[in-house]
């Protein structure tokens, strides 16, 4: 018994076991410190929960076009990231003759309205686009030719918006009703967190709800399932693949705007980081799972927000937030590790939609 | 004009020359069998009609339309329907979800409910468990929920890959008086078997399939008197 073990446990296992344990101990000992030195009031621990259900909730909106295209092709679309990117930043340039026409603030809700529907017909589009003429070709080459095109997508939209629109950041004009903050009892929330929040739910109940009920989601998941089969059923499995990129893009326009909203700068490279977030928030909640989607979003964007005060803070660590990004890539690392299928995924070749 | 003609089919898996010039026909109300060995060609002889596998040479056509130009689901838009070999039924979509992709190329929801209340009368059992998740079925549930999924496109002509496969045989024979109605209800049935015992015992024609080539046509009466039919299919002697 203890032969078997031991022949099984490598080196580079230990190694990894034991960097697991010390992040774990050196998390719960950082909280306890934190806590114990009562550093924060609990205004702020609202406030920075607050903070990461915002984040969390765009998170999740832009993790559930991975999910999607995953749970479709059992491929991950590294394009993605730019597909949010391109609707987010055609989306200011609607926004900004939108200010300048003056409708800004005085139709907000119209406003509202068009650039949503700029940055979610952009998105779409891309996703559409990038699957008919990069991934479709190749659906049946060996599985690393097309996460290579994924990448190599990425960065052929990067370059291709940076030409379009340059290099500079481009601003997102703040919106009067958006301003000022909500306060319930000990709880203050910014109007703008507010939105992203209530934006995130709605859009994520709609898709989710698509997935589910209707025929087009239910022809979604067959296909997923088993395609052969799901073409003798009838179903066009090339239309719905179509119809589950433009999902997602449409889902990663909608979160453009809220992220816009949240942090109201755009430019070509905005998508990156968001992006591997996303991505880690999918894979922490289980790849393929649409549920799964949201709640390793929540997940991530809380401990983004609040890790760094509670944990990292407590070590002693100077400037914790500067940390934030880590915490995320630390997540990603060792779910890949330890748990590959995510908190609600199952096995790989089960993932379901 | 039979409602199925394959006529002269090539079918090749990259190099391999899985069918060798094969011919069938299926009239309207009819049981026609295909029987052979594992490896003979039959399920190859389904997907080639179902749009799944193109033939290299040859035409397959359905009412004296030839089905090349189409792809598979287009083919199931004309009224075909298969029962595939394994099942393959959607395991995480529930019993109902699999009926409901069954009918999906139709758009009129009062034959859907007929069809429905149709499949629920042949299995009772599928009935009872609407709302389970298919993959928790048992494997003769599951075959018939395979049957009913096909079913519930209402088809022309319904193609079945070995329904008896991996059945208990109490079960291989409820599924063959099964089958057995729906044709009598007025489906007409292609059915690809390794049990040529029971698929003679419903069928009116039948083809015998050997690595490729169809060996023997005839009615199923003069199949089973067949003395090489009952040394290589029916074990006998
Ligand atoms: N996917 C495949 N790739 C290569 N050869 C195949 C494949 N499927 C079947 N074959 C070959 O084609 C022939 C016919 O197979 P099949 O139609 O499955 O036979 P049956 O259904 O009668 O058992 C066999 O020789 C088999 O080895
Ligand atoms: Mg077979």
């Amino acid at each position: 018994m203890l032969r078997m073990w031991r022949q099984r446990v490598t080196l580079t296992d230990l190694v990894i076991w034991g960097l697991g344990i010390l992040i774990l101990v050196g998390v719960v000992w950082g909280s306890i410190q934190t806590l114990r030195l009562g550093k924060y009031t609990l205004a702020i621990w609202y406030d920075l929960i607050i903070t990461g259900l915002a984040l969390g909730g765009v998170y999740a909106l832009i993790a559930l076009g991975y999910t999607l295209v995953y749970g479709i092709l059992r491929m991950i679309n590294f394009a993605h990231s730019e597909i949010f990117m391109s609707g987010a930043f055609t989306a200011t340039f609607a926004a900004d003759a939108l200010y300048q026409a003056g409708w800004w603030n005085s139709y907000p809700v119209l406003s509202l309205l068009i650039v949503l529907l700029v940055a979610a017909t952009v998105s779409a589009t891309i996703a559409f686009s990038v699957e008919r003429i990069a991934y479709r070709p190749l659906r049946y080459a060996p599985r690393l030719v097309p996460l290579i095109t994924a990448i190599g997508t990425s960065f052929f939209l990067q370059y291709t918006f940076r030409g379009l629109y340059g290099s500079g950041q481009k601003g997102y004009p703040d919106m009067d009703i958006f301003q000022g903050a909500i306060v319930f009892g000990d709880v203050r929330i910014l109007k703008t967190q507010l939105v992203a929040i209530v934006g995130a739910v709605i859009m994520m109940v709609i898709l989710f709800s698509i997935v589910q009920y209707t025929k087009i989601g239910k022809a979604m998941r067959s296909v997923s399932e088993d395609k052969e089969t799901a073409a003798l059923m009838g179903i066009d499995v090339d239309r719905i693949i179509s119809t589950t990129f433009l999902l997602g893009g449409i889902s990663a326009g909608v979160a453009g705007i809220l992220f816009l909203i949240l942090f109201p700068v755009a430019h070509f490279f905005m998508g990156f980081v968001p992006g591997l977030k996303a991505f880690t928030s999918a894979v922490l909640g289980g790849i393929g799972n649409v549920p799964g989607a949201f709640l390793g979003g929540v997940l991530l964007g809380l401990l983004e927000s609040v890790g760094p005060s509670l944990f990292l803070d407590g070590l002693g660590i100077p400037a914790p937030y500067q940390l934030k990004d880590a915490i995320a890539f630390t997540i990603l690392v060792f779910i890949l590790i330890f748990r590959p299928t995510g908190i609600l995924g199952e096995r790989m070749a089960q993932t379901k939609l | 004009m039979p409602i199925l003609e394959v006529d002269n089919i090539h079918s090749y898996y990259g190099h391999i020359h899985a069918l060798k010039g094969i011919s069938i026909s299926v009239k309207k109300g009819e049981i026609v069998t295909l029987i052979g060995a594992n490896g003979a060609g039959k399920t190859t002889t389904l997907r080639t009609i179902s749009g799944l596998m193109k033939p290299r040479h040859g035409h397959v056509r359905l009412e004296g339309e030839d089905l090349a130009p189409y792809k598979p689901h287009e083919i199931v838009y004309k009224g075909v329907a298969m029962v595939p070999e394994g099942r393959r039924i959607f395991t995480r979509l529930t019993v109902m979800e699999n009926l409901e992709m069954g009918a999906y190329t139709r758009t009129s929801k009062p034959e859907i409910e007929q069809d429905l209340d149709r499949v629920f009368a042949l299995f009772p059992r599928l009935k009872e468990r609407r709302r389970q998740i298919a993959g928790t079925l048992s494997g003769g549930e599951q075959q018939m929920l395979a049957i009913g999924r096909a079913l519930m496109a209402r088809p022309r002509i319904l193609l079945m890959d070995e329904p008896s496969m991996g059945l208990a045989p109490v079960l291989v024979e409820a599924i063959f008086d099964t089958i057995q109605q729906i044709n009598k209800e007025g489906t007409t049935i292609l059915l690809v078997e390794q049990n040529a015992l029971m698929a003679f015992s419903i069928a009116h024609r039948g083809y015998v399939l050997q690595t490729g080539e169809i060996v023997l046509q005839d009615n199923a009466e003069n199949l089973k008197k067949n003395p090489m039919v009952q040394k290589a299919y029916l074990g006998m002697e």
